[in-house]
């Protein structure tokens, strides 16, 4: 077992909502009226889809041109798997394609049945999504072209709202592994134990362990050592305003710098069983375990810390203190 | 210009490292490099660091790796989020202002826990590209099928790269790609992402590096035959795909030309060519002829840590020259979809 890698599902997303400005802005307004727009280069040719700036040159350019929703494919590739966030849930290719009109290819899916059906210098033309927004995935895809369809840009109606935002929601999922030490500490809590690790040079303890000692600058022991439930408050803070993903944590709440009795080093814990008036530097703290039968490998397993009623920790060198209170008689 | 030297190289690749985290790994590595030439933390004139959180999806990993320096009194350090190519180039540049004499270089990725396609996803242009979430092997595929269709390349030109990486692989501890396999066998591999085989595409891997640089007498106390960097440069081609020739590397060229590589013969080149395609790129841009070995190593197809393959291809040249093998070296790295940025190192012994 102990050798078993622990893993956890971590999920990171990322709600951009972007500015866009007048040229890319200008672009996907034209997306959501179905109308596709260039922008004219310092050489006079059109890029689309458009930059605010010339990327070779770095003039910055502003005139928009409208382009066809027909044109060529320069280069493609097939892709037989399709990934969650990909355009298309069946395999398609990607390609480069240059609009009729325009001088340089944009990137987007083509759909076909086979990658026999892909050819460089093929004709496509537009699948407009039914439901437009103003965004890049206004249009679905490409499929080869027919020949009625001639591609001249629609008109552009006049007097409509400018996209001048973008969401471009990012999702990422990992299989999370947390390391040496980490694994060794994760999977003590089950049985209510909490592991420290050790600093070859100073013997220091730090808690949760990282495996390494920043002091040192080496590998900590690699016997994890046992601490006690049991320390004192080295610094709190009192927080009164609610915070949106913790709903679970009713102001006014205390938010405390744990050190457990036999460590070096600190940790964040919730105060628990006690009003935020009565918390005080140097008092003595006890873990408020779940109970036994939800006990997970989690530091969750700790709900929070309450006070012993022990006399308090006498902090002889706290410097900190010192300072505040020196800034309050200022 | 400061003489700079390469004094000291460490590196771990392989193809999934799960059971130690980013700091774990690195510790050891970092030991390695400051016991090779006898130095501390505390001697390090400056440091710097190249990784991205976005790959393991670990939050702050970076700040938990300097940890792993023994940053304690405080240390004069830095970190790009970059290939750690780009962290020595920085370093580089503080030894050139003349008041440190050693820097510690380092750098490490750990792709395994996420999809590496996907992350890459992420670098694309943010409106247009992104979105779509095209992955990083399809991006190049399109760049190979334009290749082809050019005339710049043969299929069979991408498998002989394709084999030689892996032949030269097979002697490097630290190549996760090694197994043998002769071009027609490669030919016959079916396209992983058409017109690429999977042997055109890197072999993934986590790990790390770390260099010592040192200028001047300093180098020449430190190691017996320092690695110098007789010239260095990096370029970045635009960023958007549809504007760029991607046959060619404008930036690669550029590059090579300020950093002198044409300037005398190259004994081997260590190329940062995750695809047999970029390899053939590099090649051209640098204007490397029959005399130089290419990437005896086996390359970033053999072994490609993100973040680090770049450091690694600079340790891998350097390490040559200081046994000997060498007398002049190039080493490259690369950033961005299809070799959109470079920095070329000319390595030197005396």
């Amino acid at each position: 077992m102990a050798d078993e890698v622990l893993t956890a599902p971590l999920v990171l997303e990322y709600p951009f909502t972007r500015t866009t400005g007048p040229v890319i802005g200008g672009f996907l307004t034209g997306l959501r009226e179905g109308v596709i727009h260039g922008v004219r280069r310092s050489d006079g040719t059109v890029m689309c889809p458009p930059l605010e700036y010339d990327p070779i040159t770095s003039a910055p350019l502003s005139e928009l041109v409208a382009v066809g929703t027909v044109g060529t494919v320069t280069t493609w590739t097939w892709n037989g798997e399709p990934r969650a966030q990909q355009p298309f849930t069946q395999p398609f290719a990607w390609a480069m394609i240059t609009l009729d009109g325009a001088d340089t290819p944009m990137l987007h899916a083509v759909f076909v049945d086979s990658a026999d059906d892909m050819a460089t210098g093929m004709r496509v033309e537009v699948v407009w999504r039914d439901e437009r927004e103003g965004h890049i995935t206004d249009i679905a895809g490409f499929i080869p072209a027919v020949a009625s369809t001639t591609g001249e840009p629609a008109a552009m109606p006049s007097d409509v709202e400018q996209v001048q935002s973008v969401r471009t929601p990012i999702r990422m999922e990992y299989t999370y592994t947390p390391g040496r030490a980490l694994s060794q500490y994760l999977r003590a809590m089950k049985d209510k134990r909490i592991l420290g690790d050790t600093c070859p040079e100073t013997g220091e303890v730090s808690v949760p362990p990282r495996g390494v000692s920043s002091v040192a600058g080496k590998p900590t022991l690699p016997e994890l050592v046992d601490l006690p439930d049991t320390g004192y408050i080295e610094s709190f803070n009192i927080t009164r305003v609610p915070i949106k993903m913790r709903p679970d944590l009713t102001p006014p709440y205390v938010s405390a710098w744990i050190v457990l009795d036999g460590a070096s080093v600190g940790f964040m814990g919730l105060g628990m069983n006690v009003e935020p008036e009565d918390v005080r530097v140097g008092m003595r703290v006890r873990a408020v375990w779940k109970p036994d039968d939800e006990l997970e490998m989690s530091a969750q397993n700790i709900l929070g810390w309450e006070p012993t009623g022990e006399p308090d920790e006498v902090i002889a060198d706290y410097a900190l203190v010192g300072r505040i209170e020196q800034g309050d008689d200022q | 210009m400061r003489d700079v030297a390469i004094v000291a190289f460490s590196q771990r690749q392989e193809a999934m490292i799960n059971i130690e985290s980013e700091v774990e790994f690195m510790v050891p590595l970092m030991n390695e490099a400051k016991d090779a030439v006898g130095l501390t933390q505390q001697e390090m004139g400056f440091t710097c660091s190249g990784s991205s959180d976005f790959l393991a999806g670990q939050a702050f990993s970076f700040v938990m790796t300097i940890d792993g320096t023994g940053p304690v009194p405080p240390i004069s350090e830095s970190h790009v989020e970059q290939d750690g190519a780009w962290a020595l180039y920085e370093a580089w540049v503080k030894l050139q202002c003349g008041d440190i004499d050693t820097a510690f270089v380092y750098s490490y990725g750990k792709s395994s826990p996420g999809s590496l396609r996907d992350v890459l996803a992420t670098q694309m242009d943010p409106y247009y590209v992104a979105p779509l979430w095209p992955d990083a092997f399809a991006i190049e595929a399109m760049a190979a099928r334009h290749m082809l269709e050019q005339g710049v390349v043969s299929e069979r030109q991408l498998a002989e790269i394709a084999s030689r990486s892996r032949a030269h692989a097979a002697s490097n501890p630290h190549a996760v790609r090694t197994a043998p396999k002769s071009v027609d066998e490669i030919l016959a591999e079916d396209y992983a992402m058409a017109p690429l085989r999977p042997s055109d595409l890197p072999a993934a891997s986590d790990g790390g590096a770390v260099i010592v640089l040192a200028a001047d007498d300093k180098a020449r106390e430190l190691c017996d035959r320092p690695a110098w960097i007789r010239g260095i440069d990096h370029r970045s081609d635009a960023h958007t795909l549809g504007v760029r020739d991607l046959t060619t590397s404008m930036s690669a060229r550029i590059a090579a030309e300020k950093a002198g590589v044409g300037n005398d013969k190259i004994d081997i080149a260590e190329l940062h060519a995750p695809f047999s395609t970029s390899e053939a790129v590099l090649t051209k841009a640098l204007g490397l002829g029959e005399d130089t070995v290419i990437n005896p190593s086996g390359g970033a197809q053999a072994a490609h840590t993100m973040m680090a393959s770049g450091l690694i291809r600079l340790g891998e040249a350097a390490q040559r020259i200081s046994r000997g093998d060498a007398d002049r070296a190039v080493a490259t790295a690369a950033s961005g979809p299809c070799l959109q940025q470079n920095l070329v190192a000319v390595l030197e012994g005396e």
